[in-house]
């Protein structure tokens, strides 16, 4: 069979996201306030190890940098994979569903073919009404809980909100990435200010001079409280199964109506805690790609059924040997773990490093300029599709 | 391989397109995915409704079996959270287990029930789990099936 270039759903994507490293990382388009909150870690934590440490290391116990260390993997860690990842994009209408959409509300209007502006479909859900909204640019009825970002320009499942400061939307798939980025910031920060604190009481008594660490309190000291906020509203939210985007609207606030109630909620704070945050984890709908040679052998599957009963003798084979494996998530994570290892080699060999030659054998073999390709060569890696530059890449899903 | 190709083409034409059906989503339990089970008019004549139910209800229990939040899944979140969510680098996720068992699902229903009438399940998760959109093909003629018939039957193997 031909074999033609698959081509992923987001090379085509209609929203205004950006991809990166072969569409596995998903962004929103303006990204500048991310590398700000990127910064303002990095710098933080930077001026923390190397200046205080040291001492609070050797005055008080080594376990301080350790435990400082941990903490802030964990923030980074859950910072990048709520930038990252797919915050639970709906994919737009296929022609045919939005014809069909528009013959149904023709169809309840009347048949007129006036269109009456806002148009909302009403259901059921656990004895509350909620009101669908539909969505002109995505052309469906919007799921409950979904809301469409305009900066992002897509629908997403249980919109929380547009956050800058990760630089993506937060939605059903990464909220718990970024409860947890929120909380263990949290305690970073609070860790940080406290031992700073701590190491300039102990300076001034041990050796009666004040160390100039001003800039590292001044911004621990708003981080703490805003940041500590943040993590206690959303754990408000969490405990009460609401999202920010519901909460500031007052959909279920009792002012509404008596019987006004959030027909989402689990009942228990437990519960609605776990739901939130050890729930499973959907899938991302944009990995999900058929080829159109899929629909070929299903009108096959039609044909030979529907006219030959008995079917020819070559097509009675399974078509796994004729058709090629569609993009899944498995093909997926065996080339990322391959990616990764090329990315740290490729780290490595080329950091300028005067005594890079010490470092071993592959370091000192490749070390310059032409790396990435003197790597792939001898690692005898062929894939099909050809490997796309890696712009922002630091940590893979 | 040319050869093969070319008959596609030929049963490509005489099989063609004539409506799409879209069951959509059952919204009275909350945002878990279910589809509703009433028989859609246009398929009244193709399937029976009984057929058509069965397939939309085990499709609905095996989405609440991906989204089932118990003992399972709060050890899955738990020792994904413990290991800074990298262990779905090497394992896959009970929600992407329970969909392969869906695709398998949908494509033995298609070979069995619904290629053999005309018809055409797309999997819901092409369509963001939206709807399940279900084909109707038309056999545009018979007369062309029975000259490429001959034609591949004559066709070398692979």
């Amino acid at each position: 069979c031909k074999r033609t270039p698959k081509k992923r759903k987001w090379e085509s994507f209609p929203g205004r996201n950006k991809f990166y490293c072969n569409g596995r990382i998903m962004m929103a388009k303006q990204t500048g306030v991310f590398y700000l909150t990127l910064v303002l870690i990095l710098a933080t934590c930077g001026l923390f190890f190397t200046f205080d440490c040291p001492f609070l290391a050797l005055q008080l116990t080594p376990v301080i940098p350790v435990i400082g260390g941990v903490l802030f993997l964990f923030v980074l860690g859950t910072l990048l994979r709520t930038s990252f990842s797919d915050p639970g994009v709906l994919p737009r209408a296929t022609p045919d569903e939005a014809a069909d959409l528009e013959r149904q509300i023709d169809v309840a209007n009347g048949g007129t073919g006036y269109r009456p502006p806002p148009r909302t479909k009403e259901v059921e859900i656990n004895g509350q009404t909620v009101k669908l909204k539909y969505c002109f640019t995505c052309k469906i009825f919007r799921p409950p809980r979904a809301s469409h970002c305009s900066l992002c320009d897509n629908c997403v499942e249980r919109f929380d909100h547009h956050c800058p400061w990760v630089g993506n939307c937060v939605g059903r798939r990464n909220y718990r990435f970024f409860y947890m980025f929120i909380l263990s910031l949290s305690f970073l920060t609070i860790f940080i200010f406290a031992f700073v604190i701590t190491h300039i009481i102990l300076r001034k008594y041990l050796r009666g001079v004040f160390p100039d660490l001003r800039s590292g309190v001044v911004v621990c000291f708003f981080s703490v409280w805003s940041i500590v906020g943040l993590s206690g509203f959303h754990t408000y939210l969490i405990s009460s199964n609401q999202t920010t985007n519901e909460d500031i609207k007052g959909s279920w606030s009792s002012k509404r109506g008596k019987d006004n109630y959030n027909p989402y909620s689990y009942g228990n704070i437990f519960t609605n805690c776990c739901a939130a945050l050890c729930g499973p984890l959907p899938p991302r709908y944009s990995l999900y790609l058929h080829t159109h040679r899929c629909s070929l052998r299903h009108l096959l599957y039609f044909f030979i059924h529907h006219n030959h009963p008995s079917g020819p003798a070559w097509v009675q084979q399974p078509e796994r040997n004729a058709s090629p494996q569609p993009w899944t998530p498995e093909t997926t994570r065996k080339e990322l773990c391959f990616e990764m290892f090329y990315l740290f080699v490729y780290l490595v060999g080329t950091s300028r490093r005067t005594h890079c030659h010490s470092s071993g054998p592959i370091v000192h073999v490749f070390s310059g300029r032409n790396t990435w390709r003197k790597l792939r060569r001898t690692c005898k890696l062929h894939t099909e599709r050809p490997r796309p530059r890696i712009e922002h890449a630091t940590f893979l899903l | 391989m040319a050869t093969e190709f070319h008959n596609l083409q030929e049963l490509r034409h005489s099989a063609s397109l004539a409506n799409k059906v879209f069951v959509q989503r059952d919204y009275s339990e909350g945002t878990t995915c279910k589809f509703q089970t009433k028989f859609p008019t246009e398929l009244e004549t193709r399937i029976e409704r009984s057929l058509f139910e069965d397939t939309v209800k085990t499709l609905n229990n095996y989405y609440a079996e991906a989204e089932k939040i118990g003992g399972q899944s709060y050890l899955e979140g738990c020792l994904a959270c413990a290991t800074a969510y990298l262990i779905f680098l090497c394992m896959e996720t009970r929600y992407e287990k329970v969909l392969k068992k869906i695709a398998k699902y949908i494509q033995e229903q298609n070979e069995k029930i619904y290629a053999p009438r005309g018809l055409l399940i797309t999997d819901p998760i092409e369509r963001g789990m939206r709807v399940i959109e279900i084909s109707i093909y038309e056999d545009r003629g018979s007369s062309g099936s029975s000259s490429s018939s001959s034609s591949v039957s004559g066709s070398t193997t692979r």
